[in-house]
């Protein structure tokens, strides 16, 4: 059975429990955490491949704990041309793929920690964030 | 002796390609190498840059008549209304006007894709721009609807005139709240999540002039990356410093603005981008460079102030500033801000700009070439803005 690609977010009242081990020894789940992100805030995004026969119902089990569970079908870009460089989503972003340069304070996009979260898509001022299928 | 220089001598080098000109950034160092005096001595202008959403901008059309003739008693252009009650076929334009039917923040927080700003983006852009005005019909203006495309170069004019722009220091925003808040400072994360600031500091105009010793009606300038004027103060132009500390030491020059005006079909779309924040508005981004001509010392001194010493008040924009509370939390330098991280309440807490500095660089830069090409002259201001001195203060509506 193929892996299958999902992004998990989830608030502070979850970033304490052991969801992922439940996902493996209630579920028989073969879980690899590809980037996972806890603010201090403790507001959580996690992208992860699952394999396993009872994925369907380890995916219930998530969202029954309140965790907003995603396919990660999507890929972010940034439309460099769009970009101004104005930074306002360096401290919004929650993976840091967003980020400043200093000093030069130019912003620099890493998609590779980027974990599909959209925020930024949505906040960027000149929507030079772009969420491509 | 003091050295005193002229706006007449000074022009008279940049007309022969003769000036010496430097961004702020550059002065910076040049004073910590040589010296206020030697830098006064050596430089005859230094230039500035910010980019940054300034809502307060908007565009003055002149559309031309129709046949029959018409006066348009209501405009819009994409959609999105402009005000007709000036002359039969002049309109105005704003920055933060929102299409008739734009769901506004009901399905909170809004997105508000487009508004007044993208169209003027869209103008500046050379795309053509769907007009639409109705009339109520008049003996010498009979005619009661239209509805075209226009582009900037087929109407007669486009005046930028922007009343309120280029702030001296703005709020740093911050969120003490449990819930997040969607404001004009970008989104702020509940319980101190981050700190939003903007300006481009040591490099932004009307803190490397605080005192208004060269700014004033007159002063020519980068406008959108053609060439404007401030033709007054801004609106709520009230300069004073932040804080003047026990030794009597004046911390950051603050609350100074601009009215600036200039002609839009020699600008660029790079410098004028229109600009959405969620859950708050369209506004516009605007590039604005200001030279500030070395006269003596004491300008080039204060152009030569850092981050370290340029100052920003840190406001909590979950309660005190919706409720109009007076104070801030603390000062925190441009130096701080820029370090990506600031102390507030103990907490450490992650800052973003919403000003580029990279494109106020570029601003800087390129004022810098159009000087000492000698393609920029300095115009000198037959008034200057009231500064600090002044003590103009804001005055609450009633009601
Ligand atoms: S918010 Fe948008 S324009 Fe600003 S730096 Fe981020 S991606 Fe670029
Ligand atoms: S979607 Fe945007 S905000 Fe979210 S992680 Fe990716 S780059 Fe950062």
């Amino acid at each position: 059975m193929s892996p299958k690609r999902i992004v998990l977010r989830f608030d502070a009242t979850i970033a304490d429990q052991p969801i992922i081990y439940r996902l493996v020894s209630d579920f028989g789940l073969v879980v690899n955490i590809i980037k996972a992100n806890v603010n201090p805030q403790k507001e959580g995004t996690m992208v992860m491949e699952i394999t396993g026969e009872k994925n369907k119902q380890g995916l219930e089990y998530l969202r029954g704990q309140g965790v907003q569970v995603h396919t990660l079908t999507e890929n972010i870009i940034r439309n460099e041309e769009q970009c101004t460089s104005c930074g306002a989503c360096t401290a919004i972003c929650p993976s840091g793929a967003l980020y400043l340069k200093r000093p030069s304070m130019e912003v620099h996009f890493d998609s590779d920690q980027c974990v599909v979260c959209h925020l930024c898509t949505k906040i960027c001022p000149v929507r030079a964030m772009e969420a491509h299928f | 002796m003091a050295i005193e220089k002229s706006y007449a001598e000074i022009n008279a080098k940049i007309k022969e390609g003769k000036a010496v000109v430097v961004t702020a950034e550059e002065l910076i160092s040049m004073v910590d190498e040589k010296g206020v005096k030697k830098a006064t001595e050596e430089v005859d202008v230094v230039t500035t840059g910010t980019f940054a959403p300034m809502c307060s901008s908007g565009v003055f059309l002149n559309l031309g008549h129709t046949t029959p003739k018409m006066k348009m008693h209501q405009v819009w252009l994409n959609n999105v209304p402009a005000y007709g009650g000036i002359a039969a076929v002049d309109a105005y334009l704003g920055a933060t006007a929102l299409p008739d039917n734009d769901p506004l923040n009901n399905n909170y927080p809004g997105e508000f894709k487009y508004g007044g700003g993208h169209v003027i983006e869209d103008l500046v852009a050379r795309k053509p721009v769907r007009f639409r005005a109705t009339g109520y019909g008049t003996d010498c203006y009979p005619r009661r609807e239209i509805e075209t495309n226009i582009t900037l170069d087929e109407i007669n004019e486009a005046i930028l005139f922007n009343p309120r722009n280029a702030y001296q220091s703005y709020n740093c925003g911050v969120n003490l709240t449990s819930r997040t808040v969607y404001t004009y400072l970008g989104m702020l994360k509940p319980n101190l999540g981050n700190a939003h600031y903007s300006t481009s500091g040591q490099l932004s105009p009307l803190l490397k002039d605080p005192n208004f010793n060269t700014i004033g009606v007159g002063t020519r300038i980068f406008l959108g990356g053609g060439t404007g004027y401030v033709v007054w103060n801004g609106t709520q132009h009230f300069p004073e410093f932040l804080q003047t500390d026990s030794d009597g030491e004046q911390k950051g020059p603050a609350g100074g603005t601009l009215s600036v005006l200039g002609d839009l079909k020699q600008m660029k779309p790079e410098w004028l981008i229109g600009t959405s924040y969620l859950g708050y508005g369209a506004s516009l981004s605007v590039g604005i460079g200001i030279p500030i001509p070395m006269l003596n010392e004491e300008v080039c001194r204060n152009a030569a102030i850092k981050d370290k010493d340029l100052y920003a008040p840190v406001i909590d924009y979950g309660e005190a500033y919706p409720n109009a509370k007076p104070g801030y939390l603390k000062l925190v330098s441009f130096a701080e801000l820029k370090s990506g991280k600031i102390i507030v309440n103990g907490k450490e807490v992650p800052t973003a700009p919403l000003s580029s500095y990279p494109k106020a660089k570029q601003i800087a830069a390129q004022l810098k070439d159009w000087v000492a090409k000698g393609e920029f002259i300095l115009g000198e201001p037959s008034q200057l803005l009231p500064s600090s001195d002044a003590g103009l203060k804001g005055k609450p509506l009633k009601g």
